[in-house]
């Protein structure tokens, strides 16, 4: 485990200009023989929000947790701002899929939020009152400073949500991972998390997001990579999110597809 | 006889008790301390498989004692041979676990069963083999705290202190840990050695617990008090604490009353004292107990009837007499009408409000004292202050209305609530007929 001393120049370094924030490298992830991804290649722009989209199976949680290291890679390489994803994780803020742990967990709203900033408490030393008033702003920023105390299965979907989105934003990193933020979430939810994307994009920094709702693509994302276990198709979102491309991710699924255009022609007229 | 033996126990009288007493409450207390991190992590069932697994290692360990021309109770070893045993059954779930596509359960099932089978045969075998030398040994299946000495308790007192340094240190590693493995790898937390660390906790903890509780029963003391734990309070830190006390509690009642009566095993009265700490705290726990729950149930039920009691008759006299002063008699037949209770709910009502002096009451008509008509001006407003935001903040509102907020300030932004009582005011049909849509009624 590296000292925060050293953590601080390398957080320097990776806000350079020029540096990738994301760049995959030929990955290919396997479980119990099969691959989930192969092949997976490209790099993202900085200070873009980016979605990944593709079928159910496609291995976009995956792709998020090979490129973290929490799934062993069977080859390939990732580069988070030109380095390991180890090297540079202290930039990288992870939002995971909101089923993934379990809301019954003794822990409140604040408590959970903090958990963001142990990495920068240092393990194995006590969290601090500075600590709790980051978390407090982190909390107030996604708007709901008012549940900090609340116990987190009592908090609605979408408080739950907002509450892991504030884990994240309480590390000001440069690159946001996150799984299915949108999923299963209140309008007033979404529309503030939509919010805090356009900010984090204002302020430079690059947000990769699995999302669901094609309908919605062409309105939050200007990246876009469409993944079935290999990359069909990555690039900006007017060249790359085409009734072709969506076809080779998803099959042939024409009610889909229409939808889909309608979208990209609302986002044309409001360009 | 019997209150002449419990005397002495309690009064620590005898040497052998206080270490006996003493071991068992450290045991308790590490136990439930390490088992509140087990059961948040759902791995509880593992120190159930590690305990039956020890069984053949402690068997073989006392063959190769006799074998070597001793008498096979050297403590040391016999944990020694426990802790392979165990870790060997651990190592073999984790295998099956890796290389087949089995489920948990079936691969806990199936090492816990087989290993423990494969400890009976071979303690049958020491029994042939030779006459009364192995007689100790099921002493660790059922556990025997009456054969509990010093050095046992130096072990015990060791393995608590350690749980207590470790979690102490870890205690927010662990905890992110059991809430979030993935977010815990993604800040570069090496989530298999936390993991590794919890498992030596729980072998420690599991081994010396060997003698006081016996393996078959272990696993009580690495759930029972977490799980008890819970319905006392939703935060982790006086989970952990409250855990390690009711292990505590539970391991010194229990050893109390097996040292009285000493015909039943020790670890079965342990673990039964356990469990009636658990049935108290299923029943009386603060946050999550079925009574408290009930109570609270019971209490909002009745503040939500008083409150339809006073907004009904401000309502009516508004109604009535253009404004609600207090003393505006309203018939009871008009209130019976506004809600769905029936004339028997009603005069219930009326009277616990009487009792505190919110209503008067006469045959038939009711009225607001002017303590009452405070209450029931402010509650008014606040309902329909409540109702104007659902319909004006409707996409945001249903995760904030809270009704049970005393205030609507404590909830909503200053600007918010004056805008609102400016729409209030402006709405001069909404006051005057206050027949509105009870939305929020049934929440």
């Amino acid at each position: 485990m590296t000292g925060p001393a050293k953590i601080e120049t390398t957080n320097q370094d990776s806000v350079e200009q020029g540096d990738c924030p994301l760049s995959v490298m030929d990955l290919t992830v396997a479980y119990h023989r099969k691959p989930v991804i192969w092949d997976v290649e490209f790099d993202l722009p900085a200070g873009s929000l980016v979605g990944i989209v593709g079928p159910n199976g496609a291995g976009k949680s995956t792709l998020l947790k090979a490129v973290m290291e929490l799934v062993p890679r069977a080859s390939g390489r990732v580069e988070v701002f030109g380095k390991p994803y180890h090297l540079s994780r202290r930039n990288v803020g992870y939002v995971p899929q909101r089923e993934s742990v379990d809301w019954d967990f003794p822990v409140d709203a604040l408590d959970v939020v903090t958990m963001g900033l142990y990495g920068q408490v240092g393990w194995g030393r006590p969290v601090r009152q500075k600590h709790r008033d980051l978390a407090m702003q982190a909390l107030e920023h996604v708007g709901i400073a008012d549940l900090a105390k609340r116990q987190i299965s009592q908090l609605s979907g979408g408080q739950q949500q907002r509450t892991f989105l504030a884990r994240a934003l309480v590390q000001d990193a440069d690159l946001y991972l996150m799984d299915e933020p949108f999923a299963a979430v209140d309008a007033a939810t979404e529309k503030a998390i939509v919010e805090i994307l356009r900010e984090l994009k204002q302020r430079k920094k690059t947000a990769v997001v699995i999302h669901h709702d094609l309908q919605t693509v062409p309105a939050y994302f200007d990246y876009v990579v469409l993944l079935n276990m290999r990359v069909v198709a990555h690039g900006p979102v007017q060249e790359v999110f085409t009734p072709e491309n969506l076809q080779k991710t998803y099959g042939g699924r024409l009610t889909l597809l229409d939808e889909v255009t309608e979208a990209m022609r609302r986002r044309e007229r409001s360009l | 006889m019997i209150w002449s033996d419990l005397w002495d126990v309690l009064l620590l009288r005898d040497y052998n008790t206080r270490v006996v007493l003493l071991g068992v409450a450290l045991l308790g207390a590490a136990s439930g301390l390490v088992g509140s991190f087990t059961l948040l992590r759902k791995r509880s069932l593992m120190g159930d498989a590690l305990a039956h697994a020890s069984l053949p290692g402690l068997v073989i360990a006392f063959m190769i004692a006799v074998a070597a021309g001793g008498d096979g109770k050297s403590m040391p070893l016999l944990l020694a041979g426990a802790t392979m045993g165990g870790l060997a059954g651990v190592a073999c779930i984790l295998f099956l676990q890796r290389f087949t596509k089995l489920k948990q359960d079936a691969t806990l099932g199936i090492v816990l069963s087989v290993f423990f089978g494969l400890g009976v045969v071979l303690l049958g075998i020491t029994q042939k083999m030779d006459a009364g030398h192995s007689a100790g040994l099921e002493t660790y299946i059922f556990g025997k705290t009456a054969s509990m000495r010093r050095a046992d308790g130096i072990m015990i007192a060791i393995t608590a202190l350690i749980s207590i340094l470790v979690t102490g240190v870890l205690f927010k590693e662990l905890k992110l840990l059991c809430f979030d493995a993935d977010f815990a790898g993604s800040r570069g937390l090496r989530v298999w050695l936390l993991d590794t660390i919890l498992m030596v906790l729980v072998v420690m903890v599991t081994m010396v617990g060997l003698q006081a509780v016996g393996l078959v029963l272990m696993v009580a003391m690495l759930v029972i008090p977490a799980a008890a734990a819970r319905f006392w309070t939703e935060s982790i830190f006086r989970l952990a604490l409250v855990s390690a006390s009711i292990g505590l509690v539970g391991s010194v009642l229990g050893a109390t009353a097996s040292a009285v009566m000493a015909d039943l095993p020790s670890g079965a009265m342990i673990v039964l004292a356990c469990a009636l700490l658990f049935a108290v705290s299923m029943f009386f726990g603060t946050q999550r107990g079925v009574l408290p729950r009930l109570w609270r149930r019971r209490q909002l039920n009745a503040k939500i009837a008083r409150q339809h009691l006073l907004r009904g008759i401000y309502e009516l006299s508004e109604a009535e007499f253009q404004d609600a002063n207090p003393g505006h008699w309203v018939s009871l037949i008009d209130l019976l009408q506004k809600r769905s209770w029936n004339s028997k709910q009603l005069r219930r009502q009326i009277e616990t409000a009487e009792l505190v002096e919110l209503v008067r009451y006469k045959t038939d008509q009711v009225a607001l004292t002017s303590a009452g008509y405070a209450e029931a001006a402010r509650l008014t407003r606040q309902h329909r202050l409540w109702e104007l935001y659902l319909v004006h903040y409707a996409d945001v509102a249903t995760a904030r209305v809270d009704r049970d907020a005393d205030d609507i300030e404590h909830v909503l932004e200053h600007d918010v609530v004056e805008k609102l009582e400016r729409l209030l005011d402006h709405d001069p049909i909404r006051i005057a007929v206050p027949s509105s849509p009870h939305a929020m009624e049934s929440t």
